[in-house]
C-alpha cells in the first residue's frame, strides 16, 4: 500500500465542501486536543472558520514549537547546479520551452559554489536541479553529493523523483534528505499544470516519499504549492501525507514546506487560489498542531518581515543568503538572468541570524555530522 | 562527603546537564555554570569537534566540567560505535553518552542496538553511559555488557512529564549494581528530587532548564532540588504510615481478655 491508496479513498470536492463546512465547534474541540489533532480536526484548523482563532492556534504553535525544538532555528542554504529540465510546468522558470541559458556546473564549478558559501557559517545545503536524465542524473547527483560533503555536513536534494535504488545508491553517496513536493494532490487538474514532461505522471511523483521511506532517507519533505488549486484542500492532503508518512516509515523524520505562488503584474503564470501571509500562518499553526515532531520550513521566496515575525510561530527551518540560479554564489551578476524564482529575502545569511538572535533564538548552523551515517563508514 | 563514583571519576554535584535547546550559548554556559554541574552532555551532530573555536565547546571550558559526547542522531550500533571512536580521537575523553533512538518523534531509545553498541564499546575501554527506557532487564543487561551506569528515561526526551517511569525506575534502582542516572522526561525541580529521594544516584537534566523562562535560575532550583532530594534520602525518611491510626482501635477489645 502506498499513500496513493490512501488518497483515492478521499473525494477533492467532498474534503473542500467539509472543511468548508467547518464550524467555530469544530475549531474549538481541534484547539481544545492534547496531543497532536488527527488529520479529520486539521480540516478545522484550515477553514474560514478558523480564522478568527488564530492568535489562539500561534501561541498554541508557539509553545509546542519551543518545548520539542528549544530555542532554535535551523538554517540552511540552497544550491542551484543544474537548471536543464525536460518538463513543461507552467508556473516555473526552468520549464523547458522557456528560452533561458541552460547550465550543469562541473564538480569543479560545484566545488567553487562550495568555497563561495563557506564564507558563510553554512554546514547544511540543499542542493537543487532541474529534471534531465541526461544533465542531472543519478551518477551527477552522486558526485555531486561527495563534492559537497567535502564542505558541509548534511547534503540534501531537491530534484526530479527516482526509483528507491536510485535513492539507496545516493545514500550510499552521503544523502541525508530529499523533498519533493506534490505540487498539488488534486489529480484531475494536476496535468494542467504539468502537461509534459516525466512530472507529468502524477503518481509516480505522489509514491516519491513512499520509496524515499523504503530506502530510509533521514528526512521527506512534502508540500504543495501554494496558488494552484484550492490551497485548504491542499493543505489537508499534504496533511494526511505526513500522518500516514510519520506512521508508516517510523525511523524518518518529515518536513513541510510552502512555496507559495502570487500575483503579479505582467505575462506569465497567475495564481488560481492565491493565499494571503494570514493565510499562510494559519497553515503553519495547523500543521504544528497536526503533529508536533514535523520540521517547518519558509524559504527566501518570502519576505523578511513575514519570515521575521513567524519564527516563533511554529517554523524550525529557513534558508538564507539563497541565490536559485547555477554558479550565483560565486558570481551573481553573470547568472543572474537563469534564476528559478525571485527571492524575495535578500539579507545576507548574517542578517538573517542577526534577526533569529533578536527574536530570542540560537541560530544552527550544525545538526548533524556526516560521521554519523552509514555510508561514512567503509 | 557524599560522591558518585562512575566509572573512574568521582562527581560531588548529581546533577548532570545538557546543552540542547538554549536560546544562545551564553545563556547556556551561565545556566550549566549556575546548576553546578560536572557533567554537560553535547551532541556530536551539533559540535564540530575538529575545530577548537566550536561555538558550544568553546562555552564548556569551566575546569570542573567534564564533557560527556552523546551519539543522538545515530540509527545503529555500527554508526554508534564509529561516532564514539571519532568523539574519543577529537575531544580526548572515554566517556560516551550512547543514544541510539531510531524513531525521531519520540525518540526512544532502541534496547537491542544499545546493547548490542554497549558491548563493543565497553570491551574497547569507552566508559559507557547508555540511555534506555525504563527496562530493568534491559538494565540487568547493560550492567553485564559493561556498561558503567544506566540512563533509564523518566518520560520522553523533551516531554517535561516527570517520572512517569517511576514503578519501573523504583525496580531498577532496587536491582542495580551500578549507578542509576534518570535521564530524559525531568520537567521541574520536584521530579528531580523525587528521583534522588527515591535512591536514584543523579539525574539529567535539559530541556526543563534551556527551554525555561528564565534558564540560569531554573538551573540554580534544579541544583537546591537535587541535593535536598539526595539529604532526604541518605537522612531515610520516616516510613509512610499504611493506615490510619484510629483513635478508638477496633481490636482494643482483646487487651481485656
Amino acid at each position: 500500500m502506498t499513500y496513493y491508496d490512501v488518497i483515492k479513498k478521499y473525494s477533492w470536492d467532498e474534503v473542500t465542501r467539509k472543511i468548508y463546512a467547518s464550524t467555530p465547534a469544530d475549531v474549538e474541540r481541534a484547539l481544545s486536543r492534547t496531543g497532536n489533532v488527527s488529520p479529520e480536526e486539521f480540516m478545522a484548523l484550515i477553514s474560514p472558520a478558523a480564522e478568527p482563532y488564530l492568535e489562539i492556534m500561534a501561541q498554541k504553535s508557539h509553545d509546542i514549537t519551543r518545548r520539542r525544538f528549544g530555542n532554535v532555528m535551523q538554517l540552511y542554504v540552497p544550491l542551484y547546479i543544474s537548471n536543464y529540465c525536460t518538463n513543461r510546468c507552467v508556473y516555473c522558470g526552468f520549464n523547458c520551452g522557456n528560452k533561458i541559458k541552460r547550465s550543469a556546473l562541473t564538480q569543479e564549478e560545484i566545488a567553487k559554489e562550495c568555497e563561495a558559501l563557506r564564507q558563510h557559517p553554512f554546514r547544511h545545503l540543499l542542493l537543487v536541479t532541474g529534471e534531465s536524465p541526461k544533465y542531472s542524473n543519478r551518477e551527477y547527483l552522486g558526485e555531486s553529493i561527495r563534492t559537497t560533503l567535502r564542505y558541509f555536513e548534511q547534503t540534501s536534494i531537491e530534484v526530479q523523483p527516482m526509483d528507491a535504488d536510485d535513492y539507496r545508491y545516493l545514500m550510499d553517496c552521503g544523502l541525508h534528505s530529499v523533498y519533493v513536493y506534490q505540487e498539488t494532490y488534486n489529480e484531475q487538474n494536476y496535468p494542467k499544470y504539468h502537461p509534459a514532461g516525466r512530472k507529468a505522471d502524477y503518481r509516480y511523483r505522489l509514491e516519491t516519499p513512499d520509496r524515499l521511506g523504503e530506502a530510509g532517507v533521514y528526512k521527506i519533505g512534502v508540500g504543495n504549492l501554494i496558488g494552484l488549486e484550492e490551497w485548504r484542500t491542499d493543505a489537508f492532503f499534504t496533511a494526511l501525507h505526513v500522518h500516514y508518512l510519520e506512521n508508516k516509515y517510523w525511523k524518518t523524520k518529515c518536513s513541510v514546506s510552502f512555496p507559495r505562488l502570487r500575483p503579479f503584474v505582467g505575462e506569465g503564470f497567475q495564481p488560481n487560489y492565491p493565499a494571503d501571509e494570514r493565510q499562510l500562518l494559519q497553515s503553519i499553526c495547523a500543521y504544528r498542531l497536526l503533529s508536533e515532531d514535523v520540521e517547518i520550513s519558509i524559504s527566501t521566496r518570502e519576505n523578511a518581515y513575514f519570515r521575521d515575525n513567524t519564527m516563533q510561530l511554529g517554523v524550525t527551518t529557513i534558508s538564507a543568503g539563497s541565490k536559485t540560479t547555477p554558479g550565483g554564489y560565486s558570481d551573481y551578476e553573470a547568472t543572474k538572468e537563469l534564476e528559478q524564482w525571485s527571492v524575495n529575502d535578500d539579507r545576507s545569511p548574517e542578517a538573517v541570524a542577526e534577526s533569529v538572535r533578536a527574536h530570542g533564538l540560537e541560530p544552527v548552523w550544525k545538526d548533524w555530522s556526516t560521521f554519523m551515517q552509514e555510508s561514512a563508514i567503509h | 562527603m557524599d560522591t558518585l563514583k562512575i566509572g573512574e571519576i568521582t562527581f560531588s554535584s548529581r546533577l548532570f546537564t545538557g546543552t540542547g535547546k538554549f536560546s544562545s550559548s551564553s545563556v547556556m554556559q551561565e545556566a550549566i555554570e549556575a546548576s553546578g554541574s560536572e557533567l554537560v552532555t553535547v551532541a556530536l551532530k551539533r559540535v564540530d569537534i575538529r575545530d577548537d573555536q566550536d561555538d558550544i565547546l568553546s562555552h564548556l571550558t569551566h575546569p570542573r566540567l567534564r564533557l560527556l559526547p552523546n551519539t543522538s542522531g545515530v540509527r545503529t550500533a555500527r554508526e554508534a560505535v564509529f561516532a564514539a571512536q571519532l568523539a574519543r580521537e577529537a575531544l580526548h575523553t572515554n566517556l560516551i553518552k550512547l543514544e541510539i533512538h531510531p524513531d525521531p518523534r519520540y525518540l526512544m531509545p532502541d534496547p537491542i542496538e544499545t546493547l548490542s553498541a554497549c558491548e563493543t564499546l565497553a570491551k574497547d575501554g569507552f566508559t559507557v553511559f547508555p540511555y534506555l527506557h525504563a527496562d530493568p532487564v534491559l538494565c540487568k543487561r547493560l550492567e553485564d555488557a559493561g556498561a558503567a551506569c544506566v540512563m533509564p528515561l523518566g518520560a520522553p526526551i523533551g516531554s517535561n512529564k516527570g517520572l512517569v517511569a517511576r514503578e519501573f525506575l523504583r525496580i531498577i534502582i532496587e536491582q542495580s549494581n551500578v549507578p542509576v542516572v534518570v535521564d530524559a522526561g525531568i520537567g521541574v525541580p520536584s521530579d528531580a528530587a523525587l528521583a534522588l529521594e527515591m535512591g536514584a544516584d543523579a539525574v539529567l537534566v535539559n530541556t526543563a532548564i534551556a527551554a525555561a523562562g528564565d534558564p540560569v535560575n531554573m538551573a540554580k532550583a534544579f541544583k537546591a532540588a537535587v541535593e535536598a532530594g539526595r539529604m532526604a534520602f541518605l537522612s531515610r525518611p520516616a516510613a509512610p504510615s499504611l493506615t490510619a491510626h484510629a483513635t478508638s482501635p477496633l481490636t482494643s477489645f482483646l487487651n481485656n481478655l
